[in-house]
């Protein structure tokens, strides 16, 4: 009995860190060579933001070997872990955490074989140490390495969990700050990205989008085209028509005339763009309580009437703010390249693609069931591209690649998006609207709390439904059905009301999520998805409530946030921006300072941003003082290029950004259209982190993008007496609200 | 649309292409002499992404043809410093970790190469200025111009 029951004891999986859970063999993410190097994988990938510096620091910090050892390999399907997206500020957690405990299990593998062969004692096992990989006992001999042992064999094993990593105390690399391993090849210019990749016999296409969402092709002469010099041949499967030349150039050339030949219907599909926020209130939505807290001792509620309310001294506040849709605006073009496999029928029989996509075991299914080919007949290799934000056009682009591909079978085609489709066919970041509501009992606290979103769905990735959702895949001779944006589950960060449940202890609160169910304009993940506008209501709400209250709006968040790290990032970010002061002395006109905060997501980074701006005709931002508390820093400076990018990312969206549309065509399509924020426009950010070394590791990529939009407006509120609740608050917008304004 | 040979003077290396005389020199760097150094970014001349030196002066190449390049000294973002002999530039970039995505960094390097030929001791100002024409959507900015400022001081232009 009793030993059946250690039996079935011990077959009880270990539940293991981050990503290693699901992919426990240990030779999925790392192996060693005789000559001195390490292999690592992982399944995220390099978007820009440095992730395999990090992990490679990890890995190095957990084996003991110095980070030239450790050669990263760029995630494939064909081998390493599945870590599904690499999204939403998660890498660190995810994948380091599973990283660090796959490198503590294969140190102690090594570590006891080495032992084992030398007759070590327990005792003299255990004073064992690891020098740049080196096995060296406590008198200071070398019993061997990971190079002289070095067998692949040896890690083909599952993780257990019994070996442990390292204590925080015990780390040398994790902490410090160790320079991006490809950054020498940025500056170089080396062919490191997928535009620059060349295989043998490859080819060049390009893709004639419809020139609006809804537009079916009508007709195209292909013949002329065929003609063009240098032009392989032209694809066309339903309104989706390409080209396929031998070089780059020849493709572009050959594009234009595509574009002028090929005949559309367009129908007018998309709402006015001056009225977005009406729009989404007025489409069917499906509505879900995201959240709330309810009170055994209420105080004054929003659902109380008016005169009980007056009654008790209360004050009732309702505000609605909003953003427009945002482009990902990448500076490189999406990009792939894709190579098909034909049986003597002519049908395919394997896919090979490289793409940047954000999720390559994502992307696979997709393309599965656009080709109608089993999905372990293609393989997906991960290539840097430019930056991407998030869900951009690297998905649609792969998927674009192989239907041009499918008519070359043998030669890889490299295909490559113009600006303009970057701007008008990669999916959008969703334009949204806020209903905030609160009262406020006598004594200046806030009661009860309403926050209402409307809003597109925040994630339409591949590799989620048995539809795909690939750009091209409704425009097929066979089309797929259109699909509609969702938002992940709240356990998965949300989506539309990812942050819309309050970071402050309001005594009750609920938070309605309205996602419309029509799709004008295609959505999807855009860095820190909803958190950017719910925040932005969010931090100008509490500000206008504690200027109609007479309290300063520090002091009005610090009474409604009882987490330590969450006052210790917003008393961080004012002492450097020696808040209190701001309004000292003489004041230079137009020129104002705001305050914001957020715990990113409620679960994740805390930070608290104050914004100096000066406001005339159009608003500078002058200065961003940024507190993050992000828990173990692994690399600082890598964070701190994450939070400066972010912040100066976020200027750009809140002043500058909005995707203009008529009623048929989306018209901003170059970057005369849709300008971001340029380097003489660019604030000066100075970034503290608060070191939380004995707490888990936080991703800060998207942890700005909520305070340093709200902070901006609280500081034009700051400066002019104007409140602006729409994104972007562009020159335009400026007047309108002071033409507006009763005062 | 008649090839012509043409020669280029490339990162102090003269060489003969043969191409139509209106190429786009960004084409024929990338896909004639592989120097993929030169990003593609909008083939429209408004982010920057492709700039080279043209005799001293920075250029987008997706708007300079192949004729303009003839007989002048044009560099490249690969003819800038080598991996064992880097830039003081390409240094100041590594130190400060001017980039994250690094796609618009070729164009960048290049035309704060140009700034320093003219002004080798610029002004935080006439750094952004002399950039301005780039765009980053990464957000490193100010690393790259506190780079340039590093190198500057170290005598890049020297």
């Amino acid at each position: 009995m009793s030993s059946k029951m250690s039996e079935s004891t011990l077959n009880i999986p270990v539940v293991l860190p981050g990503s290693l859970q699901a992919n426990r063999r240990l030779s999925q993410w790392l192996g060693f060579h005789a000559d001195g190097r390490v292999t690592v994988r992982t399944g995220k990938v390099d978007l820009g933001q440095g992730i395999s510096t990090v992990l490679a620091q990890i890995a190095a910090d957990e084996l003991d070997v110095s980070v030239a050892r450790i050669c990263m390999q760029r995630a494939s399907t064909l081998q390493g872990p599945n870590e599904g997206m690499t999204a939403g500020s998660m890498s660190v957690q995810d994948s380091g955490s599973a990283l660090r405990q796959a490198c503590a299990e294969a140190r102690a593998i090594y570590l006891n074989l080495a032992a084992k062969q030398r007759g070590l004692t327990a005792i003299q096992r255990a004073e064992l140490s690891v020098l740049d990989g080196e096995f060296v006992s406590s008198a200071d001999e070398s019993i061997g390495s990971y190079w002289t042992l070095a067998d692949d064999a040896l890690l083909e094993l599952e993780a257990t969990g019994i070996a442990k990593p390292k204590a925080v105390a015990d780390h040398t690399l994790t902490g410090q700050t160790v320079l991006r391993l490809d950054m020498p090849g940025k500056v170089l210019g080396q062919a490191d990205f997928i535009h620059d990749m060349v295989l043998p016999g490859q080819l060049y296409g390009r893709v004639a989008h419809p020139p609006s969402p809804g537009a079916v092709l009508l007709g195209v002469a292909m013949d002329t085209i065929n003609a063009l010099p240098g032009v392989v041949t032209t694809v066309r499967d339903g309104s989706f028509i390409g080209v396929i030349a031998r070089t780059d150039y020849a493709a572009v050339q050959a594009l234009k005339k595509l574009a002028a030949a090929a005949r559309w219907d367009e129908p007018a599909t998309l709402p006015d763009m001056h009225a977005v926020p009406a729009f989404l209130r007025a489409q069917p939505v499906h509505t879900t309580l995201a959240g709330e807290r309810k009170s055994d001792t209420p105080g004054p509620s929003l659902t109380a009437s008016e005169a009980s309310r007056t009654a008790e001294g209360a004050q009732y506040f309702k505000r609605s703010y909003a953003r427009p849709f945002l482009a990902h605006a990448s500076i490189g073009p999406s990009c792939a390249l894709a190579r098909c496999q034909a049986n003597g029928n002519g049908e395919i029989t394997s896919v090979e693609v490289w793409t940047h996509s954000q999720g390559i075991y994502n992307l696979r299914p997709d393309l599965a069931l656009v080709l109608g080919l089993p999905a372990a007949q293609i393989a997906v290799r991960h290539v840097p591209g430019a930056g991407c934000y998030g869900h951009n056009g690297a998905d649609d682009a792969a998927c674009d690649a192989v239907l041009l591909a499918r008519a070359v079978p043998g030669r890889p085609v490299q295909l490559q998006w113009t600006r303009e489709d970057e701007l008008t066919c990669a999916p959008f970041g969703a334009a949204m609207a806020v209903d905030l509501q609160a009262v406020v009992d006598a004594d200046g606290r806030i009661s009860d709390w309403q926050h209402d979103v409307w809003s597109n769905g925040h994630s339409m990735r591949p590799g989620r439904s048995t539809t795909p959702v690939l750009h091209a895949a409704a425009l097929l001779e066979k089309p797929f059905a259109r699909q509609v944006a969702i938002n992940m589950p709240l356990a998965n960060g949300g989506g539309a009301e990812r942050n819309a449940l309050p970071s402050y202890d309001f005594a009750q609160w609920r938070t309605h999520c309205h996602r419309a169910l029509t799709m004008p304009l295609r959505t999807s993940s855009l860095r820190s998805l909803g958190a950017h506008c719910n925040v932005f209501a969010v931090e100008s709400f509490l500000d206008e409530m504690a200027e109609q209250l007479g309290v300063d709006p520090l002091v009005f968040r610090l009474r409604h946030l009882s987490d330590d790290r969450g006052r210790a990032v917003l008393n961080a970010a004012a002492a450097m921006a020696d808040w209190p002061n701001r309004h000292a002395g003489e004041r230079r006109e137009g020129s104002g300072m705001g305050i914001a905060y957020a715990r990113y997501k409620n679960t994740s980074a805390y930070c608290a941003v104050v914004a100096a701006v000066h406001a005339e005709a159009e608003v500078r931002v002058e200065q961003l003082w940024i507190a993050a508390d992000v828990g173990l820093v692994v690399n600082p400076d890598g964070v701190r290029n994450q939070i400066e990018g972010g912040a100066i990312q976020t200027v750009s969206w809140v002043l500058k950004e909005a995707v203009q549309f008529d009623r048929t065509r989306v018209t901003s399509r170059s970057w005369e259209d849709y300008p971001i924020l340029r380097f003489s426009e660019v604030p000066k950010v100075d970034v503290q982190l608060v070191s939380r070394p004995g707490d888990k590791s936080l991703g800060a990529g998207e942890a700005t993008h909520g305070p340093v939009a709200a902070a901006i407006a609280n500081a034009v509120a700051d400066a002019l007496g104007l409140r602006m609740r729409q994104m972007p608050l562009s020159a335009d917008a400026l007047l309108q609200a002071a033409l507006a304004d009763p005062r | 649309m008649a090839l012509r040979h043409i020669s280029l003077h490339i990162n102090g290396h003269s060489v003969q292409v043969e191409a139509e005389e209106n190429t786009p020199l960004v084409y024929v760097l990338r896909e004639e002499l592989g120097l993929k150094g030169t990003r593609l970014g909008c083939g429209q001349s408004q982010c920057g992404a492709c700039h080279v030196m043209l005799d001293s002066v920075s250029v987008p190449a997706c708007d300079t043809p192949l004729w303009a390049a003839e007989n002048k000294a044009l560099l490249t973002v690969e003819g800038l410093g080598q991996p064992d002999a880097l830039h003081a530039l390409q240094q100041a970039f590594i130190d400060e970790q001017a980039a994250q995505c690094g796609y618009c960094v070729s164009g960048i390097l290049i035309s704060a190469a140009a700034l320093l030929v003219k002004c080798p001791q610029p002004s935080e100002e006439q750094v952004r200025q002399a950039l301005d024409p780039h765009l980053c959507r990464c957000g490193a900015h100010n690393r790259m111009v506190r780079a340039v400022l590093k190198a500057a001081a170290v005598g890049a232009a020297t």
